[in-house]
């Protein structure tokens, strides 16, 4: 038997936001760009050149090719920091952010996921990355804990089950979440919460109604 | 809210189109005549000879622009079209439903009989009195019958062959009618049942027309949701048919193309001189008929109107593509059946 498509590390993020989301992006292959998507692919077109290059002491990896056989994940890492420590290097993955640090952990996830990827595919452990938010142009350390890897294996495994199933979950519609998301004009949370037979039903029993008299 | 992108319709003889950046630059003899930014346009359709560069066509595929050629008399010749959109799981549950059609049926019926007798309804309101005591209650006929089909449809008339029946009925009574509805003073602008490939007279030319625009447009529309064009519900397969898209247009041609035709019409914006006749009788637009007809049509599709469902306002143009955005909804699993489009 094949063994199972490896789940693109971008779409844990997604998965963390909202896991329809992440099902119409990668299932039903929709995407929507809009304002914040497309400052996304400007600012990606300078980190996924791969390349290297060596700048106080430490070893830089842009666009490198990660990937877990254990998880079945595999993606690109924007940067991948290899910091020299007494007993060799340590990888340190750092992830490139349109905006600023939010309150949802979906940028921490995606991270994270390729902190384990680096721990399988280099035999060492990682027990941080960086995210580095373009808008504030700062880094923010995230520790890979217990928390955060078991989040990450949770989001890795509830995707997996959608992808295996073929299967779009329903709209939940959640002000907070979906006032932002790119894809709301095309998953349609609030319309697609209504039955259709039902709705078909009265518009032909109005349209029947006879004329009011002009 | 999707943007209406705009379609260019290219109909001088002897036009080039080629890239130039990221635009879609138009010449005539030389000369520049239109300059469109690709984020800007939807579709490109050209009729005639027409001259297109193979850059151009490259970028329309890239940019998801559809650009399609016709020939002199309208007629489909080719189409330029991008990778595939969508996904292999919405085609194979729009394959599976075509084998089971009856409720997606059921609603593309209809939308069509409603917004039909809504566009006879209306002649009604607005000219009832005028027409005479004969015409308006033979209008008024057509009506009553039109909602007893409704209520059919609505009471759980099912069997495709019922519902393409009642369909085919409910086509029949509008057109016994619509003649009626043709008040323009020409004596040439007449009605005389609907005939097409070729039209016989002028009203059929330009709902012939109309409906070849509106096709295009849901085509397109099909596409760019990842539907199959060539597997409909109401209509039956056939190679080279669009069958999807003659599906999904079923419901807006009352509206968007006939209701355009009485009103350009009657409106005197086309008169007898916008049509020639060929050998054999059939009737065609001059070219200068089809500029008036496709200006009008560009601003038609700009209008915005209630849609029912959605409950929100949104172009005409627009329509096609969000009905086919429920269609493959619908078939995905997300909504209990296909919402129709109800004009009201």
């Amino acid at each position: 038997m094949e063994p199972p498509d490896p789940i693109p590390m971008s779409a844990l993020q997604h998965a963390v936001y909202c896991l329809r989301q992440a099902a119409l992006i990668h299932l039903e292959r929709l995407w929507a760009d809009n304002r914040f998507t497309a400052e996304g692919h400007v600012l990606h077109a300078v980190t996924d050149r791969p390349g290297g290059r060596r700048a106080r002491g430490i070893r830089r990896a842009s666009g490198l090719a990660l990937a877990s056989r254990r998880l079945g994940i595999a993606g690109i890492a924007d940067l991948v920091e290899f910091h020299l420590s007494q007993d060799g290097e340590t990888p340190y993955p750092v992830e490139y952010k349109r905006g600023k640090a939010k309150l949802h952990r979906a940028d921490e996830v995606q991270l994270c996921a390729q902190g384990l990827c680096l721990e399988e595919m280099t035999g060492r452990p990682v027990p941080a990355g960086a995210l580095f938010y373009a808008q504030t142009k700062r880094r923010v350390e995230v520790p890979f804990d217990a928390d955060l890897r078991a989040l990450t294996e949770q989001t890795v495994a509830d995707l997996r089950a959608v992808f295996d199933a073929r299967a779009t979950p329903p709209a939940i519609y959640r002000a907070d979440r979906c006032r932002a998301c790119s894809l709301s004009e095309l998953c349609r949370p609030k319309q697609l919460a209504r039955p259709v037979l039902a709705w078909r039903a009265r518009q032909i029993e109005q349209l029947l109604l006879p004329e009011p008299p002009s | 809210m999707r943007k209406l992108l705009n379609t260019l319709y290219v109909t001088t003889e002897g036009a080039a189109l080629r890239k130039d950046g990221e635009n879609l630059v138009a010449e005539v003899e030389g000369a520049e005549r239109a300059r469109v930014p690709f984020h800007m346009l939807g579709s490109v359709v050209a009729f005639g000879p027409v001259l297109v560069s193979p850059a151009l066509m490259g970028a329309c595929a890239a940019n998801g622009i559809s650009l399609v050629l016709l020939d002199r008399v309208d007629r489909f010749q080719a189409r330029v079209e991008g990778p595939v959109a969508g996904n292999v799981l919405l085609r194979r549950a729009q394959y599976a439903a075509s084998e089971a059609p009856d409720d997606i049926v059921r609603s593309l019926v209809m939308g069509k009989v409603a917004n039909q007798r809504s566009v006879l309804l209306r002649h009604l309101r607005d000219h009832g009195e005028g027409d005479g005591q004969e015409p308006a209650e033979a209008i008024s006929a057509v009506c009553e019958r039109l909602a007893r089909i409704l209520q059919r449809l609505a009471a759980g008339l099912t069997g495709l062959d019922h519902l393409r029946g009642a369909e085919g009925e409910a086509a029949q009574l509008y057109f016994s009618v619509f003649g009626h509805l043709v008040r323009s003073p020409d004596p040439e602008i007449r009605f005389l049942g609907r005939s097409r490939r070729p039209p016989l007279d002028p009203v059929n030319a330009v709902l012939s027309f109309l409906y070849t625009l509106l096709t295009h447009d849901c085509r397109s529309a099909a596409e760019s949701v990842g539907l199959d064009p060539a597997v409909g519900f109401l209509h039956r397969d056939r190679p080279g048919r669009p069958s999807l898209a003659l599906d999904l247009m079923e419901e807006l041609r009352p509206v968007l193309a006939d209701r355009l035709a009485l009103s350009l019409l009657n409106r005197r914006q086309l008169r007898a001189r916008d049509f020639e006749t060929r050998d054999g009788g059939g009737v065609l637009l001059t070219e200068e008929g089809r500029r008036t007809v496709l200006t009008a049509w560009q601003e038609r599709k700009r209008e915005e109107r209630l849609h029912p469902f959605l409950d929100e306002k949104a172009p005409l143009g627009l329509v096609p593509y969000l009905q086919a955005q429920f269609l493959s909804r619908h078939l995905r699993g997300d909504l209990d059946a296909y919402p129709p489009w109800f004009w009201k």
